[in-house]
């Protein structure tokens, strides 16, 4: 028999916590960065705060989905590196700019299926494997392009980056859709369910027939894809594809993902608070750089705000009976 | 009575979690020298009344007293510099440690303050057990010990702080029986030495024979409490379920059908050394043997999770390959693990994908989830299960352990497999849901399921099984029907005493 319970016992504080103390916080952000500067309540310059989350939102969706199996991806920076800029040399010799966007986001992908079977057939730790990636992809990109950066694009590529839809910039038109999917993966479809129960507990998750390493494998292709993705915007946008471009964007991801909530544990979280998470980050950046902040400071800052939100889960984190 | 202040008074204490009032306006003594059982079904209240004792969640409303002196239990670490100890069914030694070092863990002798004085505290470490008697080498890593002598190394360290307060919940739940015994010598000489103790356990025959008084708790209340003399176990089993249990095991008797699942000469290293046997429809086989005879191994190759060295299994007349827990279930193999929080289920997600994990392949269409169909179905099965929830989005780790262990079995009945294997399905649950469990395997063998049931628990094993298999040192070594198998025919089998031809 399924009992109803009264209705007037205290609700779950975690979950209260995440359901609105991120929004609360970013609220609160946004009031006193308006008190503190006349620039920052602009309409060019939350669309400017939208634009430089984009990139960043893209990355940390396939994060997110990493982290949700109690896994990491390090290799992001490295892998869009080298997707650009194997896209943007197939766009210098002439090919399709279709043919060479598809070709960027494959190899996206398939660094990602290499990262997941790293991971699962030869059962290297997710932190190693895609710690590996990093440096193998960082110099697989050093050698392919000599050490040059690639530019003069051709615009219909650089429209990616560039363009405006119905007064809307394509990169945030990108990022939303992005976003939609991905929500839409975790919280609707079976593969989606599967990355919760296999992050909550993998033992149990191979008991009851989750195919356990497809799924891993699937999140860091997924990751990889969604690296190469936001390399290409931002490449498009730049129109340069640097052999150094997205170092440290691992850094960015994770602290938008931890940020919004994600457990590093796995099986807790979604793409919701990872969307504010991004744009927190994005607007205490702006935020910062309207004040006049040292950018060497800004680092100081976002990784304090990291370990405070760190600090605000753990303290509400539900007690054990 | 040997002191005329009770050593733990709890005056009106209650608690409420999410969903749930847990502790519901309590009160209740604990005396020097005296061993309290706290009994009643999961989801009672009492490993929540214990963690308001320990400290470990603060209390909503109420006061705790210690020796007559009002106290307030912030942490269990200000517990147990009270004399406040709890010895869970979860032990809490980390197994990477010794035992001397789990002993002093925290407090570790010193050498000028800062370097660790190794040779007094396993000196020191040893004196603590052999003050008990407890035969266990200090130097030995916690990993390496059996789950008894962990317990015994847990009790040492509570002692080594001076516990005047003992709660001991489940200490029995993965020990054999003479384990068991020494315990219970152990037990009995702390009482004699004037520790209080409260004892929980749901094996009343323990219940029985140890306590001084017996305290029943149902839905967070305090229903009864008394000495054990005023009490015989069928009111005790009355009071916490609330109703009259007719009988501990109903069996109904089945047709066995045509064989399902048959297995040949199976081998995985010195765990199962060659083991055939044969399920048939509608029935439900018992396999006895003591803890390591490599039940668990043999449930696990059956369902594809550990890797088969040698042998054949033919499903239907088929020979079948079985590389993974995947493969199983596609042939209609389930199985509900020994473990139910480390291999059972997903702690942190709802009911729904806890009850409907397996059932996701077949009710979601081009991969799109279809939560009209799940709902319904995981309704209708927990709703059968009577698992007590608030909803289907309840978080697992908000549900009793009884309850939790119907979650894990509801997932299974949501697909309807043709081999259902129970491993220890019982293990820590209250007798009402006990009942409930073995009532439902009746019913699932009576349509024509499958079920071999691994149990440590003879009761269980002579009450619920058709046919009953005993295996020792990773074979089966005797079969005996309903009619002929009795406790001392399958201890026998068990200990090695006893061999009979089993016919396959």
């Amino acid at each position: 028999m399924t009992q109803s319970q009264p209705a007037a016992l205290p609700m779950d504080r975690r979950a209260f916590v995440q359901r609105f103390g991120l929004a609360f916080s970013f609220l609160l952000l946004m009031l006193a960065l308006t008190l503190l500067s006349d620039r920052f309540l602009t309409a060019a310059n939350l669309i400017n705060i939208l634009r430089q989350a984009t990139i960043n939102g893209i990355v940390s969706v396939g994060m997110t989905m990493v982290i949700l199996t109690g896994g990491i991806d390090l290799s992001v920076g490295s892998v869009l590196a080298l997707a650009v800029t194997v896209g943007a040399s197939l766009m210098k010799q002439g090919q399709p700019v279709g043919v060479a966007v598809l070709a960027a986001l494959g190899l996206g992908a398939f660094l990602g299926v290499i990262n997941g079977l790293m991971i699962t057939k030869v059962r290297i730790p997710p932190f190693i494997a895609t710690l590996g990636m990093l440096t193998v992809a960082r110099g697989l990109t050093l050698m392919y392009t000599q050490g040059q950066p690639i530019t003069g694009l051709p615009a219909t590529f650089r429209w990616i980056g560039t363009g405006v839809v119905a007064g809307i910039p394509v990169p945030i038109l990108v990022t939303a859709l992005v976003f939609l999917v991905g929500w839409l993966f975790l919280t609707r479809t079976r593969y989606g369910a599967y990355i919760y129960l296999l992050g909550d507990n993998p033992t149990a998750a191979r008991l009851a027939g989750v195919p356990t390493e497809r799924i891993t494998v699937l999140v860091y292709a997924i990751s990889g894809f969604c690296a190469a993705l936001a390399g290409l915007i931002l490449v498009a946008r730049l129109d340069s594809a640097q052999p150094i471009i997205g170092q440290g964007y691992e850094f960015n991801a994770i602290a938008a993902v931890v940020v919004g909530g994600t457990s590093f544990a796995g099986g807790e979280g979604g793409l919701g608070g990872t969307l504010l998470g991004a744009l927190l980050i994005e607007t205490l950046n702006n935020g910062l750089n309207l004040l006049n902040v040292s950018p060497l400071w800004e680092q100081v800052v976002k990784g304090v705000v990291i370990a405070l939100a760190l600090l605000l889960y753990k303290a509400f984190s539900p007690p054990s009976r | 009575m040997t002191e005329n202040i009770p050593r733990l008074r709890l005056e009106h204490v209650s608690k409420a979690f999410p969903g749930v009032q847990a502790v519901n306006d309590v009160s209740l003594e604990v005396w020097g020298g005296e061993i309290l059982a706290l009994v009643g079904e999961n989801g009672a209240g009492k490993s929540t009344l214990m963690n308001l004792i320990n400290g470990v969640v603060p209390l909503d409303s109420g006061k705790i007293y210690l020796d007559g002196q009002p106290v307030t239990m912030d942490s269990p670490r200000r517990a147990l510099e009270l004399g406040i100890t709890m010895i869970h069914q979860e032990l809490a030694l980390i197994p990477q440690l010794t035992v001397g070092q789990n002993i002093f863990l925290g407090r570790e002798p010193r050498r000028w303050r800062f370097w660790i004085d190794w040779k007094r505290l396993y000196a020191q470490a040893q004196a603590e057990l052999d003050r008990l008697g407890i035969d266990v080498p200090v130097q030995a890593r916690v990993a390496d010990l059996s789950i008894a002598q962990r317990q015994l190394v847990e009790i040492a360290k509570a002692l080594s702080y001076n516990a005047r307060l003992i709660a001991l919940d489940e200490p029995t739940s993965a020990l054999t029986e003479r384990e068991t015994e020494t315990l219970f010598r152990l037990v009995r000489a702390l009482r004699d030495q004037g520790v209080a103790l409260i004892y929980i356990s749901h094996r009343l025959e323990e219940v029985f024979e140890l306590a001084d008084r017996i305290a029943v708790m149902r839905d967070g209340q305090l229903v009864a409490v008394g000495p054990v003399q005023a009490f015989t176990p069928a009111e005790v089993v009355r009071l916490m379920v609330g109703r009259e249990l007719t009988e501990f095991f109903p069996k109904v008797p089945t047709q066995r059908g045509e064989p399902v699942l048959r297995a040949i000469n199976l081998r995985a290293g010195r765990e199962v050394q060659g083991v055939s046997l044969e399920l048939y429809r509608g029935e439900i086989v018992g396999l006895a043997g003591l803890v390591g005879a490599g039940r668990t191994n043999l449930a696990r190759l059956l369902f594809g999770a550990d890797r088969l060295e040698a042998g054949e299994i033919w499903m239907d007349g088929r020979r079948v390959e079985i590389r993974s827990p995947r493969d199983a279930i596609r042939l209609g193999i389930g199985l509900v693990p020994e473990d139910r929080k480390s291999q059972g289920l997903f702690l942190g997600q709802s009911v729904r994908f806890n009850a409907g994990a397996g059932l996701l392949e077949r009710l979601s269409r081009l991969g799109f989830i279809d939560f009209r169909r799940i709902n319904q179905t995981i309704k209708a099965i927990i709703e059968r299960l009577r698992v007590r929830t608030p909803s289907l989005n309840q978080r697992v780790r908000n549900l009793s352990g009884g309850n939790q262990q119907k979650v894990v079995i509801s997932r299974w009945l949501a697909l309807n497999p043709k081999v259902l294997i129970l491993d220890e399905p019982t293990r820590g649950v209250d007798v009402g849901a006990k009942a409930e469990i073995h009532a439902l395997m009746s019913e699932l063998a009576a349509q024509g399921m499958a079920i071999l049931m691994i149990s440590s628990e003879l009761p269980e094993i002579l009450g619920v099984s058709d046919r009953i298999l005993v295996m020792r040192e990773g074979r089966i070594v005797a079969e005996f029907s309903r009619e002929e198998a009795t406790q001392d025919l399958i201890m026998q089998a068990a200990t090695g005493q006893l061999e009979r031809r089993v016919a396959a």
